[in-house]
């Protein structure tokens, strides 16, 4: 059946890999999981090291290798989809395709799945293959990796929406450094609503959630972390008192439901709003 | 309960009756940027099975016509038809074809996967693919092509390739911009003779062109557009108003008399040449009778066509002037 929905979303994960940009993250990633995986089984032939120590440390350094694939996945994910519809309208692609009998809306969901697909195809893959190879070195597991998985894909797709959007209207360029900068501004607005939770300061909590309402990156990375908290280290962290203000890495409660279904209606609402973008402009 | 129509619903009643007959027809379309006018009131028809030629200096529109037609540009002000539909109608661009005038397809594609994509969007049944994708190979001359990537192309072949993507399906309507810009010699011949193969069976086709030798040899009609507005519109005849002119060389004329001479038609004065125009041939004897009664020696007498050129540049000399 011809869905064209399914026929530009095909296209766009083509062009991924025909440009070589499938090949060129897998191999990267591979070497990067071999050589994380080789570290992490240095950690118990450590000296005087007990197997709590060695739990203790795999935990903390799964949330930091998860933390460097959410970011290598975020910032990926805004330089592919930057350029997706501003680089055909400037490349002239876009004037062979949109007289054709299908909607823009069709051509930008399309391209929308394509790349959420690419993004949820390389979190699972890298994902599984990292935490196995930790396990193998280390024999620690993360309490609840597929759901940790999700939270990091989401984040991936959250922001190639967000420069989705900014590219039905703004060259390549400028809506890939703003899609960052915002990734970077919701990040800090995270530390800051810690910050503010550990001493009690309604102001910085205030920006804090406003940041993470805005752009619910962080928000969803901090879903990606407490899922990767073994519980005794939670209760570890938890007794370390304002010690523990700002920590990036760290994630004391699960995120609300409400905050879930927000993270939903925004992505639909970024959506909304690219489709209508999408719609109105001249080309 | 039916409310009773207004003129002006049966206006467009009638309106768009006659516009389902025609393959193009645009009433007051306008279009602005900002405050930048690119078209302003563009009134026109295009019949079915003709070649229209649509001409008019840089900025005048031209492309911003094209673009308002099949839906790339929304219009601000005006209404269209394309193929008895409103402009931009889903199902009626599965009927039309069109080369843009900044033409470029995916470069990690290979060309016979160029064609392939867009007999997908265009709906086209998949058992048909084969041959259509062979056949606009075939026609426009990159049959041997069809498994190289369109990175590298060259812009002349990109735009073959173009031209075979606007073919696909048997389109009723097809609208080129420029369609040779990109083109040597023997590939503008051979546009030119697709086009008249597209005008013999029965598929109406838009030109949009700066050649004006190439429009001249091939539309049926033209529309002259400046300013985003149509200034002259009509059949090559029409336009060029082949009522006959002659040039004359001849020295020795009486200035004073020279007026007498305007019963042979309007004269253009360049000194030793004098032209003549809107006369018929069979005058032309009496006129080298009178330039010689009047002391008038004349060296040349040379029967004048007016090229496209020359009536295309006249047409804009005469639309600053007013």
């Amino acid at each position: 059946m011809n869905i064209p929905i399914l026929t530009i979303a095909r296209l766009t994960i083509l062009e991924a890999s025909r440009r070589r940009l499938l090949l060129a993250l897998s191999v990267l990633t591979l070497v990067v999981i071999a050589l994380t995986s080789w570290g992490f089984s240095r950690l118990p032939l450590m000296k005087n090291v007990t197997p709590a120590e060695v739990r203790l440390a795999a935990s903390q350094l799964t949330i930091l290798v998860a933390f460097m694939f959410s970011g290598v996945l975020a910032l990926g994910s805004t330089l592919v989809a930057a350029p997706t519809v501003a680089g055909d309208i400037e490349s002239g692609v876009a004037l062979a395709i949109l007289p054709r009998p299908v909607r823009r809306t069709e051509v930008l969901m399309g391209k929308w799945l394509g790349l959420a697909f690419l993004i949820t195809l390389y979190a699972a893959a890298s994902g599984l293959l990292e935490l196995l190879g930790i396990w193998l070195a280390t024999g620690y597991a993360p309490p609840n990796p597929i759901i940790t998985l999700l939270f990091v894909a989401a984040e991936g797709i959250v922001l190639m929406s967000l420069a989705l959007l900014l590219s039905t209207r703004l060259p390549p360029m400028t809506g890939g450094v703003i899609a960052l900068v915002l990734f970077f501004v919701a990040w800090i607005g995270g530390i800051a609503l810690a910050i503010g939770q550990v001493f009690n300061n309604d102001t910085i909590i205030n920006i804090g959630i406003g940041s993470r309402l805005l752009i619910p990156t962080d928000g969803l990375w901090h879903g990606a972390i407490f899922n990767l908290e073994p519980a005794d280290v939670l209760r570890l962290a938890r007794a370390a008192g304002r010690a523990r203000a700002g920590n990036p890495f760290l994630a004391e409660d699960p995120l609300p439901t409400a905050y879930l279904a927000w993270c939903v209606a925004w992505v639909i609402g970024v959506l909304g709003l690219a489709n209508w973008s999408f719609l109105k402009r001249d080309l | 309960m039916q409310l009773p129509s207004t003129d002006s619903q049966k206006l467009n009643a009638v309106e768009a009756a006659d516009a389902a007959s025609l393959a193009i027809h645009t009433q007051d379309l306008a279009k602005r940027y900002g405050k930048t006018v690119a078209l302003s009131g563009l009134t026109m028809s295009v019949r079915r099975s003709e070649v229209f030629g649509f001409l008019g200096p840089n900025g005048a529109g031209k492309t911003t016509a094209v673009k308002l037609l099949t839906g790339l540009a929304l219009p601000s002000a005006g209404q269209g038809w394309v193929l008895g539909a409103p402009i931009g109608d889903l199902q009626t661009r599965r009927r039309l074809g069109y080369l843009p005038e900044l033409f470029r397809y995916q470069g990690w594609m290979q060309a016979s996967e160029v064609l392939s994509l867009h007999c997908e969007l265009s709906r086209l049944p998949r058992s048909g693919w084969k041959t259509e994708i062979d056949g606009a190979l075939e026609l426009v001359g990159l049959a041997d092509r069809a498994g190289d990537r369109v990175e590298g192309f060259s812009k002349g072949m990109q735009q073959r390739l173009g031209l075979g993507v606007a073919l696909l399906g048997r389109p009723d309507l097809v609208l080129l911009d420029e369609p040779t810009s990109a083109l040597d010699p023997v590939g503008r011949h051979d546009v030119r003779e697709i086009i008249r193969e597209l005008k013999a069976r029965g598929t109406a086709v838009f030109l949009n062109s700066h050649l004006l030798s190439e429009v001249e040899q091939i539309c049926d009609r033209i529309a002259v557009v400046d300013h985003g507005r149509v200034i002259a519109t009509g059949t090559m005849d029409e336009i060029l108003g082949r009522d006959g002119a002659v040039r004359v060389r001849v020295t020795g004329l009486d200035s004073s008399r020279r007026t007498e001479l305007a019963s042979y038609g309007r004269v253009d004065d360049e000194g030793e040449w004098l032209t003549f125009r809107g006369l018929r041939p069979e005058r032309v004897p009496e006129l080298v009778k009178a330039l010689v009664t009047q002391g008038g020696r004349v060296y040349a007498v040379e029967p004048r066509q007016e090229t496209l050129e020359d009536r295309f540049l006249q047409l804009l000399k005469e639309e600053e002037g007013r």
